[in-house]
């Protein structure tokens, strides 16, 4: 029978197309962890409680879907959670020496973008492999952070400044919100406008993009640059959201963003992969999560879950390209 | 002078000049760090961090990098941990053997995953590194292993002194960087590992058997962190199993590139792995007689690590031009 359905799926390639695609893999873990949540515990079956469990991981879902292009160019990012801690706390700094909130806010996100460019530039210039230049700039962002701010809490913001998790619009808190909004022009930026075509060219092929008349190293410049001006954002975000700066905020976030990315079915050598999985990819992990925290399980014991689904998640999507290959 | 022309052709030679540098400047601030106590410091500190760079430095030679193996040094020391509430009698041979076998399984667990399924393994062990240390967390039940569980001829492993007061580490961190370099240098799998590094696909093509050779390097390199459990916990005196070993793979993976380790694979010396080891233990000693605070260590193994990320590229970039080939 399966033989049969196998004849029949290549017999008609649009249909196989749509139905062999990694997406369909985050739909069904995301059904699976929906109900395996439900059954673990009576109380998870709520859609308020299941939104305000995701704005903690708003912030890592904002960088994921930049983490997507980044990856879909070809390239990685890692320096992604150490960006956070590291403009989070110049936001507090900044704040702390006197500057208005407004103003250390872009001093921060400036400072993220910078951190992002120097990502870039290294790669695009001096063609370090992205994937251990950023395991160092990982350490240096980190350093960077922990030495400016050492082992203080950066605080005392305004009220009206801290808490933008308890801020609602209906029942959806402006996290989420920000968040949906934010993938959807991403989406649409990726999949229907010309910048989104060349992105996936450079991942398929670099050389052949470079002689198609595409600008590689500008783009790749920008994707980092967007990279780390995001996770300025999210600094200010979680700042916000914890009312202080800490240099250990999101200390291994990089995990839960890549597993984000990997779970959506973006391809880890780059020029394939879509919003639309990430986006999907990000619920599963915000379900997992409180779904976990709901039935009681340890944090620690949740890595173990964690690390094994991102190892699940990419050679599922291997398996999946290797077999829409033939 | 061709002798002298080969001896500026010497890789190592940047990283000792910046090794002079740091200690005649730190002692020209400070003579107090010439003195007996600093040096004894510094060589205390490093055969934990030595004994993994060993195995990330065959790693890296291969084209991989392994960034679980804090994780498994925590995994095996609380392995050693729990035997010796169990067993407080046990030998230390018998607890390198047992480090040795726990850190040889997980890392061989690393190597199968990027062999079987062809992915990188900066992703692999990512996710091991979470995989490994949630196991900790769960075989230890998130109790620490306290000083008085580690039975005390562990302790005086590595303080007391076994041949011309030099502690018991010392000696067997220094025999597993002198069998390191023989395998390396000496041996047919470490020529296999160089050839597999520098070009994975002409090595399979000249029969090379890069999936074992893959295996190999991911086994030794999970064995020798699983020893450096061994040694934290009879360094420390304690295991925590949220806390050891967090980050120190970065501290590992930067002293394997400062010591000329190229990231492309392919070249690399244990030589070089030693003096770029030496080279941040020496600075961590360094920090507080030049009155730096600790917070900016990270900081300045990160400044650290970029640069030789940068140096090791323009090297590269060099030798293309004067090879004039593409491949190097």
């Amino acid at each position: 029978m399966f033989n049969n359905l196998n004849k029949y799926l290549s017999d008609n390639p649009t249909l196989r197309y749509w139905i062999i695609r990694p997406e369909w893999v985050a739909v069904f873990l995301l059904i699976i962890s929906i109900i395996v949540s439900i059954q673990l515990s009576p109380f998870f079956a709520d859609m308020a409680f299941i939104l305000d469990s995701a704005t903690p991981y708003v912030e890592y879902g904002l960088i994921a879907i930049i983490l997507t292009m980044v990856i879909i160019s070809g390239e990685i990012d890692l320096s992604i959670a150490s960006m956070i801690a590291l403009t989070a706390v110049i936001f507090g700094t900044f704040f702390n020496a006197g500057y208005n909130l407004p103003i250390s806010a872009l001093f921060a996100i400036l400072a993220g973008l910078l951190c992002g460019l120097f990502n870039g530039i290294l790669v695009t210039k001096l063609k370090i492999p992205s994937i251990i230049l950023t395991i160092g700039t990982l350490t240096l962002y980190r350093g960077i952070a922990q030495a400016m701010a050492s082992d203080f809490s950066l605080g005392g913001y305004p009220s009206w400044f801290v808490g933008i998790d308890y801020r609602y619009i209906g029942i959806v808190p402006i996290p989420v919100i920000i968040f949906v909004i934010f993938s959807l022009i991403v989406g649409i930026v990726l999949s229907s406008t010309i910048y989104g075509k060349q992105l996936y060219l450079i991942g398929t092929n670099p050389e052949t993009a470079k002689y198609s008349g595409i600008k590689v190293d500008k783009i790749k410049l920008l994707i980092f640059g967007l990279s780390g001006l995001i996770s300025g954002v999210a600094g200010v975000l979680g700042t916000s959201r914890l009312a202080v700066a800490r240099f250990n905020m999101a200390t291994g976030a990089e995990l839960e963003i890549v597993l984000m990315v990997m779970l959506g079915g973006t391809y880890i050598f780059g020029g394939r992969g879509n919003i639309f999985g990430t986006f999907i990819a990000f619920w599963i992990v915000v379900i997992l999560r409180s779904g976990l925290n709901v039935a009681n399980i340890k944090i620690e014991s949740q890595l173990t879950i964690l690390g094994a689904m991102l190892i699940i998640a990419i050679i599922l999507t291997n398996y999946i390209y290797s077999k829409s290959q033939k | 002078m061709p002798l002298f022309d080969k001896f500026l052709r010497i890789r190592e030679l940047g990283i000792l000049s910046i090794i002079l540098i740091v200690v005649i400047g730190a002692s020209i601030i400070d003579i107090r760090f010439l003195s007996y106590d600093s040096w004894r410091a510094v060589l205390l500190a490093i055969p934990l961090i030595l004994v993994m760079a060993m195995g990330q430095m065959m790693v890296i030679i291969c084209r991989h990098v392994d960034i679980s193996i804090g994780s498994i040094l925590a995994f095996s020391a609380i392995i050693i941990g729990l035997v010796f509430i169990q067993f407080p009698n046990t030998s230390l041979l018998a607890a390198i053997f047992i480090t040795a076998i726990v850190g040889a399984f997980l890392g061989l667990v690393n190597g199968l995953i990027v062999t079987k399924f062809n992915v990188h393994s900066i992703i692999v062990t990512l996710g091991t590194l979470s995989l490994y240390r949630g196991l900790v967390f769960i075989v230890s039940g998130g109790r620490q292993i306290d000083r008085n569980d580690i039975p005390l001829h562990i302790i005086s492993f590595s303080q007391t002194s076994y041949i011309f007061s030099i502690p018991g580490i010392l000696i067997l961190s220094t025999v597993i960087v002198l069998l390191t370099h023989l395998i390396m240098k000496h041996s047919i799998i470490g020529r296999e590992i160089y050839a597999t590094g520098s070009n994975p696909t002409a090595a399979h093509l000249k029969g090379i058997n890069v999936t074992k050779i893959t295996l190999f390097v991911f086994g030794v390199c999970g064995m020798l962190s699983g020893i450096a459990g061994l040694f934290y916990a009879s360094r420390f005196g304690y295991v925590n199993p949220g806390v050891t070993g967090v980050g120190i793979e970065f501290i590992v993976i930067a002293g394997v590139i400062i010591g000329g380790t190229s990231i492309t694979g392919g070249s690399g010396s244990v030589l070089g792995t030693f003096l770029g080891i030496l080279l941040l233990g020496i600075i961590n000693v360094a920090l507080p007689v030049l009155n730096i605070p600790g917070g900016y260590q990270k900081a300045i193994y990160g400044i650290i690590i970029v640069a030789a990320l940068a140096l090791d590229q323009f090297i590269i970039y060099r030798m293309k031009i004067i090879r004039g080939s593409k491949y190097v």
